[in-house]
């Protein structure tokens, strides 16, 4: 790139990949992680791969928890790899979380954010991600040590390669379409949601 | 309990902690408050439990449920001002029926001489009834003693979400 205006063309973020391939194509094999949805499309897409089985937890109020669930369950269960994944609304609302995990820092826990840019949920509202805000630097702002920004299909291998990695709590961005979340008949009752979840991983 | 007269503090906190240890509380969620000060510096100091330092308290109600999915326990230390923090964040305890307990130390209450505590302090006990907290009140070290251990059965046997409000008859109102 020769001109500052294409130098910021190349800095700008892709919004193309569509998250119903290249969600499950970076998480790969789901059963490998115990899994902690935020609300809304995050938790069609989590119901949807997992089918509701007994490791995912997805929520569908309490916005802005995901990340803290993820934390409170990757420090109880250090044997086990934690994924949580979150929207880009969801964690803007409580984006200082990435501050907290970023001091606990445990090493069993990866964040995916799904970041099309839009609160889907309430009819397509353009986030703040849409206008000029980039979580993963802010994640690597909060002083998480591994972050990596997938929005090309080439960039998916290394992602989930990431997610895998266990010597610190990892973030990864995934820009996407504004293309909808698979349509999924969840699990909308949190008392069930957490009986399942408890007894599959505790027995109890 | 020791007299607020004797030279050496009354330390009911440090029998506080113990009981909460003895519950297996291990993760202790908390946003600096000086009242709060010995359990903070305690669950620092302890290598068998996570003192986690949030930036907002509502980060801590989700802990805490994070916590219960993986089996281990967890308490929420904040003031009266972070329980306005919190309130939509418990509708995941209150919908989900997870264990909840938070420790919270009052301002805002008897003899607070900063105006900008009263809302907060005075709206404590009803939005957390509202949203499903049950409170109990400790005036005295004896009544906190008792408090933190009922709350324990209520929460971790009874699975209940309960509030234990430290006061500030208990605690002293700051001096501005």
């Amino acid at each position: 790139m020769t001109s500052p205006a294409s130098d910021l063309a190349a800095d700008a973020p892709i919004f193309e990949l569509d998250r119903r391939e290249a969600l499950p194509a970076l998480i790969g094999r789901h059963e490998d992680f115990l899994i902690v949805a935020g609300l809304a499309g995050t938790a069609r897409d989590i119901a949807a791969l997992t089918q509701n089985a007994p490791h995912g937890f997805t929520m569908g109020g309490a916005m802005g928890g995901a990340c803290m669930i993820g934390l409170g369950l990757a420090l109880a269960q250090r044997d086990r790899r934690i994924l949580v994944v979150t929207g880009d609304g969801e964690l803007l609302m409580n984006v200082g979380a990435l501050a907290t995990v970023a001091l606990m820092n445990p090493p069993n826990l990866s964040i995916i954010c799904v970041d099309n840019g839009h609160y889907g949920e309430t009819g397509y509202q353009k986030s703040h991600t849409s206008l000029g805000t980039d979580l993963e630097r802010m994640a690597s702002g909060a002083g998480i040590k591994l972050t990596r920004t997938v929005q090309r299909a080439a960039d998916i291998p290394s992602g989930a390669q990431l997610l895998r990695q266990g010597n610190a709590t990892v973030f990864v961005l995934l820009r996407v379409n504004t293309g909808e979340p698979p349509v999924y008949k969840r699990i909308w009752d949190p008392v069930v949601n957490r009986a399942q979840f408890r007894t599959g991983l505790l027995g109890r | 309990m020791n007299e607020q007269t004797t030279a050496v503090p009354a330390r009911w906190q440090d029998e506080v902690f113990d009981l909460l240890r003895r519950a297996g509380v291990t993760q202790f969620g908390y946003v600096p408050d000086a009242g709060h000060t010995i359990l903070i510096d305690r669950s620092i100091a302890d290598p068998d439990v996570y003192a986690i330092a949030l930036t907002t308290e509502e980060e801590g109600v989700a802990l805490i449920a994070g916590a219960d999915l993986g089996g281990a326990r967890g308490v929420l230390l904040m003031q009266s001002s972070g329980v306005g923090n919190c309130i939509n964040m418990l509708s995941l305890i209150n919908s989900g029926r997870f264990p909840f307990l938070a420790l919270v130390t009052m301002r805002g209450d008897f003899g607070e001489g900063n105006p900008w505590q009263y809302p907060m302090g005075q709206a404590v006990v009803p939005v957390l009834q509202a949203v499903g907290v049950t409170c109990l009140r400790a005036d005295t070290p004896a009544e906190a003693l008792a408090a933190v251990s009922a709350a324990i059965t209520m929460v971790f046997q009874a699975g209940q979400a309960v509030a234990v409000l430290f006061t500030q008859k208990l605690l002293g109102a700051k001096r501005f």
